[in-house]
């Protein structure tokens, strides 16, 4: 099948990522079927009630003029019974009534990270099918922040007043990912505070990276956020960055992957997710040598 | 690893969402993924949702009385856009008659006011498991 | 035995020599009796459950002050409540047809239903509104339609009350613009609007703007009419549905209140006086299976509202803190198994409303729960009013059931939860913020998630649905609506497009735009693009393209 020609078939972008989502190895075998590509994941994270899904639903829309793009919205199962909600289709109305933007929901299925345990297939899937941009949505809870990092190419953190972020996110030490921040719910008081906070914040830790105030109920400030999300990705295009980061993306799709493998052939040992972060620590520690 | 995926859907304008969101409780209690559209969606929207997330089986919800219309044109798009082997269920203030010629139309099953929450349950898993 | 502390030890001494002995031998039906809002229910109660503040300030007298006994002091005495059956479906002329005999059998009030499209702003030709023309209530595109609803109803003679929200505005207009062309003054016009919006974002579902937007045009409402419509209810405030979406008694009241709190904060804020729209203020509200915790309910509310309106909003006039309301029977209690059984249902929940105080009462059809009623069911309803009024004599003394140790510690309980979460509400920052926040769904959704699994679990039984089944065949004669009805609306639709003059139509909706982008009052600019024969759905979308449109709160 011709590139063009899967990315414009939803029905088969969707069958497939459902056999990736329940069978590894399958997974495996179909991405290896399709040639390499090269396509950019914009993840987004932050807080519960930030408006991440709007404003993911904005970027989406902005970036579907120019790009084939999809979004991957990850939602928690629930630990007990493995059920789950995903609502992420409710606040996504332009990318649900697009017929450019495929939209895909996902639960976290009880992955330690937060995010999917089959999320680096899908999206490799996506970007080997003809997408250009992949928009992954967090849970925005628990450790989906720091997975998002290894996952995404540039991340975007979305914080807004009224939820403790100024507080919570320092304690947190949320702002070490992120490599642009929306002050999002610009409208309420407290906005311009946090921006201004957010920057200090950064700027104390050395990194100086763009804020942007931004109302994703009315669409202020979202143009910019794009320009601003096409432009770190440009840049990282320019200066061969980005292949640092595919290699990192295939990297710790691997180790994912090892991880899957030996949690459910060995799911009663206790010891290895501690073992899991052993690994992850030595591959840390040799990266930065 | 394999998951049930639901679609609950509230074609339609009404805006009764009671039921539709117990339903989509208990089934996530009975170790389901749920995917939940909100309010108003169109048929094109909720035949779009079914295929983008692929889902097992599509659940309608329908209190206006305008199910006859809806049903129709979600299964005609299904066929269209070939998804339609998914199986549909109708929730919903559903006369009788109504529910025989739904069932003739193609939807799976129909469950009115009353209808236990396991009876829904154990009907979804059985279509599914076929 | 008067002095409460002696009958408490008196009451401890009787449940261990007498009770308990009993209960070894014989254990009760369950091991704990729990009220709806999960509070527990004492085998006996006594004058030491009464109001600790007194009579006087917990009860007073019928017409006073808190209002516990009733808003008037005669009540039933002096005539018995508006028995007004929601009626609507179809087309105008249909639904004309429905009211005149209504009105021919003694029903002394309208009550229009009107269908999804018109209470969503969508004329019957979008196609948001395929399928749904005529389904739920009567079509309503233009003033044109509402001309032939009310043809041969004299508006001044008749109090009409309208089931309408996010497009109130527009329905009122034309409901004015009838009465000028039968030669009725605005101000001769009585009746009510619903005009409710909070409750739509919370249980109902007919929103369209963001709540700031809906919260202007309610106001724009009430200031307009408070001039030129002095006797018409400008708002319902409505606990019904929230009953319905699941919520117990005490969220009924709770969660009603604080949309009637936000909405006079909101008024107040526009620069009315409390002292005088607070008469206008009306509520609505469920009346469900438990019959005496529903009595205490409406006494409750009654009493809670009058101390909001006195200690809240400093209210001197004590005709403004009275809690007038409207009743309608629980939709979601009837049943579809077995729907004769509906009839009894409906008269004790209707003699709940009664014994509780209702100023007017709406009892459902037995059939409801198939499909729309038909006119046999519905006269059945309103018959059952008629019973409860002239035969069964609850209505010959004012509360008859005030003093009942239960239902006044029923009344105290209740008043007390809602008061809790009115705190709630505060503290997050007004109601508007916990809706959109979908913090009153989420709590609402638990109730509701709850109740079902206790029905399942049978420790709720519903007779015909869990217990005492029988087989059946569930047909039966239901009203249909002829799938001609669209086709029909959309043909009179655009003839009246045809025929009117375009020119000045535009004209009045260019002129709304500008107003709505602005900050003046909205209201007579709409009645003014009512009277051009500008459609509900031109009306609406002008205003859509402004205010944009509200996206629900996810709370799964």
């Amino acid at each position: 099948m011709s590139e063009r020609l899967f990315y414009a078939n939803q029905l088969a972008i969707s069958r497939t990522l459902t056999r990736i989502e329940n069978d590894r190895s399958v997974a495996r075998e179909i991405i290896g079927s399709l040639e390499e590509r090269d396509y950019h994941v914009v993840g987004i994270t932050g807080s519960p009630g930030a408006g991440k899904s709007t404003l993911t639903d904005r970027l989406a829309l902005l970036s579907s003029k120019e790009k084939r793009t999809a979004i991957i919205a990850i939602d928690p199962s629930s630990p007990f019974t493995g059920g789950a909600f995903l609502g992420d289709r409710i606040r996504m109305k332009s990318s649900t009534k697009s017929e450019e933007i495929f939209v895909r929901s996902m639960a976290s299925r009880g992955k330690v990270g937060g995010l999917s345990p089959s999320i680096y297939d899908a999206v490799e899937f996506l970007g080997r099918s003809g997408f250009d941009r992949v928009f992954v949505e967090t849970v925005g809870a628990g450790q989906s922040e720091t997975d998002i990092e290894n996952l995404a190419d540039v991340v975007l953190l979305v914080l807004a007043p009224g939820l403790g972020d100024d507080v919570q996110t320092m304690k947190a030490g949320i702002m070490e990912i992120g490599d642009i921040f929306a002050v999002n719910k610009m409208d309420l008081p407290g906005a311009s505070q946090l921006a201004t906070r957010t920057g200090a914040i950064l700027e104390m830790s050395g990194r100086e990276l763009p804020i942007i105030l931004t109302n994703s109920i009315n669409g202020q400030g979202v143009e910019e956020l794009h320009n601003l999300i096409e432009k770190a990705l440009g840049e990282l295009d320019i200066s061969g960055a980005i292949e640092e980061k595919r290699r990192r993306r295939t990297l710790y799709n691997n180790l994912n992957s090892v991880y899957q493998i030996i949690k459910e052939d060995f799911s009663e040992n206790a010891k290895l997710e501690e073992l899991m972060n052993y690994l992850l620590e030595n591959r840390r520690l040799s990266d930065e040598s | 690893m394999k998951r049930v995926k639901v679609l609950v859907a509230k074609p339609g304008l009404d805006g009764h969402d009671r039921g539709a969101k117990v339903v989509a409780m208990a089934l996530r209690d009975a170790g389901m993924e749920v995917i939940y559209t909100g309010l108003r969606q169109s048929a094109d929207e909720v035949v779009k949702a079914a295929l983008q997330e692929d889902v097992d089986i599509i659940g309608l919800s329908i209190l206006s009385g305008a199910h006859m219309r809806i049903c129709e044109k979600v299964l005609n798009l299904m066929k269209e856009k070939g998804i339609d082997e998914k199986p549909v269920f109708v929730g919903g203030i559903i006369p009788a008659e109504d529910a025989l010629e739904l069932k003739k139309m193609g939807i799976l099953e129909v469950f009115g006011p009353g209808t236990p929450l396991k009876a829904i349950v154990d009907s979804i898993k059985g279509a599914v498991d076929k | 035995m008067n002095n409460p502390e002696n009958l408490k030890k008196v009451k401890e001494e009787w449940k261990e020599k007498k009770v308990l002995p009993l209960l070894r031998k014989f254990p009760e039906r369950k091991s704990q009796f729990k009220t709806s809002f999960d509070g527990d229910i004492d085998i006996l109660y006594t004058p030491e459950d009464l109001p600790p503040d007194g009579y006087d300030q917990a009860l007073g007298f019928p017409g006073q002050y808190p209002f516990t006994r009733g808003v008037q002091p005669t009540m039933y005495r002096g005539r018995f409540w508006t028995m007004r059956q929601y009626a609507g479906f179809g087309t105008a002329e249909e639904s004309n047809e429905r009211y005149r005999y209504l009105l021919s059998q003694g029903q002394t009030g309208l009550s229009v239903a009107f269908d999804l499209p018109t209470q969503i702003g969508y004329d019957s030709d979008d196609q948001m509104a395929e399928g749904e023309v005529g389904k739920v209530g009567v079509a309503i595109d233009s003033l044109e339609d509402m001309e032939v609803l009310f043809e041969g109803i004299p508006l001044d003679k008749v109090s009409t009350s309208m089931t309408i929200n996010s497009t109130a505005a527009i329905l009122l207009a034309m409901y004015i613009a009838v009465g000028e062309k039968q030669g009725v003054d605005p101000s001769r016009l009585t009746g009510t609007i619903q005009n409710d919006i909070l409750k739509e974002y919370i249980a109902r579902g007919t929103y369209i703007f963001p709540p700031d937007a809906s919260m202007r045009l309610i106001t724009d409402i009430f200031e307009y009419c408070s001039k030129a419509l002095p006797d018409f209810n400008t708002i319902s405030i409505s606990g019904y549905h929230i009953r319905e979406a699941g919520a117990d008694a005490a969220q009924e009241v709770a969660f009603t209140l604080a949309d009637g709190i936000a909405y006079v904060e909101s008024a107040i804020k526009a620069g009315l006086d409390p002292n005088v729209f607070g008469k206008r203020l009306s509520f609505f509200f469920n009346s469900h299976n438990n019959f005496l915790e529903e009595i205490a309910k409406f006494r409750a509310a009654r009493r809670l509202w009058a101390k909001i309106m006195k200690d809240r909003f400093g209210v001197t006039d004590e005709k403004a803190m009275m809690l007038r309301f409207h009743t309608q029977t629980g939709g979601s209690t009837l049943t579809a198994q077995q729907p004769m059984n509906n009839i009894i249902r409906v008269a004790f929940q209707a003699l709940a409303a009664v014994l509780g105080g209702t100023q007017s009462l709406h009892t459902n059809s037995f059939d409801e729960a198939l499909g729309l009623p038909t006119q046999d069911s519905v006269t059945i309803a309103l018959r059952t009013q008629q019973i409860i009024a002239c035969e069964t004599g609850v209505t010959d003394t004012v509360d008859p059931v005030g003093g009942s140790y239960y239902v006044e510690n029923l009344t105290d309980r209740i008043e007390k939860l809602a008061l809790d979460y009115l705190q709630k509400i505060d503290d997050l920052g007004g109601m508007v913020k916990a809706v959109q926040e979908g913090y009153i769904q989420k709590e609402i959704l638990n109730t509701a998630y709850n109740y079902q699994l206790k029905v399942e679990r049978e420790e709720q039984v519903i007779v015909g649905v869990n217990q005492y089944l029988s087989d059946e065949n569930l047909k039966k004669d239901i009203l249909k609506i002829d799938p001609v009805i669209e086709e029909k609306q959309r043909n009179k639709l655009a003839a009246l497009k045809r025929r009117r003059n375009s020119q000045v139509v535009e004209e009045a909706l260019k002129e709304l735009k500008k107003a709505a982008l602005g900050s003046e009052n909205l209201f007579p600019i709409i009645l003014n693009a009512v009277k051009s024969y500008a459609t509900l759905g031109e009306i609406s979308n002008t205003l859509r393209d402004v205010f944009g449109e509200y996206t629900e709160a996810v709370i799964l």
